[in-house]
């Protein structure tokens, strides 16, 4: 039972940590197929059918360049830096639900890495280490315009978390659980959350943009005026980690999203799908579905990149302050409110 | 419990490096590296809420901050103006007389009996709710007005110079 557990563990990890690599590999291809798209261009199809083996090219590409650690840097920062990033990226989604429990072989297998009672904090923790990557590698690189870079990221993160943090207390009001498979259980069918919190979600939104460096947040790496921002001075995979830390980012801050706000794996009518095609595939088509969702948001990520100029730095600071903080408190008032009100009558 | 050796150990060993390293900056990142054994000695005693709200808050936001300030100083052996030996001199004696006291107090302590824990769930995040908002929450109402003060007072004194 023990080994048997540990294996499904593994297993089940491995897969999801496949999963997400492969998905944010493909991502840097739908990026610039869809800003193709946007701009009226072919964009790349010379690799393989339509351009299939542009990742693997680029990733081949990334390897083989020479790599470069500048005299004057900290070494073992130099190398932590990119390695801190990916890291954050990838051990987010450890909490996340991917579909109801699942029969097979007679198994009950859970679509979930763990179900720990505090997994929106977890999620909220994680993501508030991911600077340490970018502020580590800039602050190492011994470049003005990487430390100005790195100094850019820590007070944007900081700033937006708090909103962040803010929008997810509404929520809690809401589902009375810490725990993101509770959550996820309670929007059964089409009981999304998305429908009582939408002003919650919009400024979770806003701030999983700022969170991720996204467009217009992405004034850390803001070319016009700071050269490449913190990752000016690296090469070679190194770079290549940050860059694919971002895609990272943005599928688990996409999951995210779809599991708080959007349902996770439920759809309406899934009751009667499940009694039709039974517990082993039901689950399964669950976590299409929550897949499908993914998509739609990394395409909203992508979309807005190629729409929105980047803000500038004091309009960032007066959005997150002033504007997304009053905001996301008064949205906390006003549910405590009613769900006062509704318990009361 | 062997576990909790090992992780007291690295506490104690992180938290010395913090002490020795001469760059600034480093001697931040192993404070988060301690903070992060902290985290783990919660989750041993099965403080879940109190780990993770040590993760965000220490690691997440105060070192950020401790780090962003440091990079923008640029502290560096270079840079830093030699002290005067009276300083020095002065910063030995203040030393000594911190050690007498503490080797004096701790001669004086006594063991205390282990506590033992009514509830081994205490610290998950539903009991600690309830005894927050229950059995402390005048202390608890009373802490977060201290902070709005202190956080009104810090933008007002930053106002004033501009």
């Amino acid at each position: 039972m023990e080994i048997a557990f540990v294996l499904e563990k593994f297993v089940f990890i491995t897969v999801i940590f496949a999963l997400s690599l492969v998905v944010a590999m493909y991502s840097t291809l739908a990026e610039r197929k869809i800003a193709a798209f946007l701009q009226d261009r072919v964009g790349p199809n010379r690799a393989g059918p339509g351009g299939m083996f542009q990742p693997l090219a680029d990733g081949v590409k990334m390897f083989l360049k020479e790599e470069i650690i500048p005299t004057q840097s900290s070494k073992f920062l130099f190398i932590a830096g990119p390695s801190l990033a990916i890291l954050t990226a990838c051990i987010g989604s450890a909490v996340i639900p991917w579909g109801q429990d699942m029969v097979l072989f007679g198994r009950t297998i859970a679509l979930q890495a763990t179900d720990i009672n505090v997994g929106i904090l977890y999620i909220f923790g994680v993501v508030s280490l991911g600077v340490y990557g970018v502020m580590i590698g800039g602050w190492a690189s011994n470049n003005k315009f990487s430390l100005m870079g790195a100094i850019r990221a820590a007070s944007q993160n900081i700033s937006y978390e708090i909103p962040m943090g803010l929008s997810i207390i509404a929520l809690l009001l809401l589902t009375n659980s810490l725990s993101l498979k509770d959550i996820a259980e309670q929007q059964h069918g089409f009981n999304w959350n998305v429908f009582y919190q939408p002003v919650g979600f919009l400024i979770f939104l806003i701030c999983s943009f700022a969170e991720t460096n996204r467009t217009p947040f992405d004034l850390p790496e803001c070319e016009t005026e700071l050269v490449g921002g913190y990752h000016t001075e690296y090469s070679s995979m190194k770079l290549g980690f940050y860059l694919f830390a971002e895609y990272i980012n943005m599928f688990v801050s996409s999951a995210v999203m779809a599991t708080l706000y959007f349902g996770g794996y439920n759809y309406p009518g899934m009751d009667f799908v499940n009694s039709l095609i039974g517990p082993t595939w039901g689950p399964l088509l669950g976590m299409g579905v929550l897949f499908l969702k993914i998509f739609a948001f990394i395409f909203f990520f992508m979309w807005v990149r190629w729409t929105i100029p980047r803000f500038r730095y004091d309009q960032l600071m007066n959005l997150g302050w002033k504007v997304l903080i009053p905001l996301a408190i008064a949205n906390i008032v006003l549910t405590g409110v009613v769900i006062a009100l509704v318990n009361k009558f | 419990m062997n576990l909790f050796y090992v992780v007291a150990f690295l506490s104690i060993f992180f938290s010395l490096l913090v002490i020795f390293s001469k760059n600034p900056v480093h001697s931040v990142l192993y404070l988060i590296v301690t903070f992060f054994t902290f985290t783990i000695h919660y989750i041993l005693l099965n403080a879940q809420f109190l780990a993770i709200v040590n993760f965000i808050v220490y690691m997440g936001a105060i070192m950020v901050l401790f780090l962003f300030v440091l990079m923008l100083l640029n502290l560096n052996e270079e840079t830093e103006p030699l002290k005067p030996t009276l300083l020095k001199v002065m910063g030995v004696v203040a030393g000594m007389c911190l050690l007498v006291t503490l080797a004096g107090s701790l001669k004086a302590l006594s063991v205390s009996e282990p506590v033992v824990l009514q509830n081994v769930n205490l610290g998950l995040v539903k009991n600690l709710g309830k005894v927050l908002f229950n059995q402390f929450l005048l202390p608890f109402e009373i802490s977060s007005l201290l902070l709005l003060s202190a956080m009104v007072g810090a933008v007002l004194l930053a106002k004033k110079e501009a």
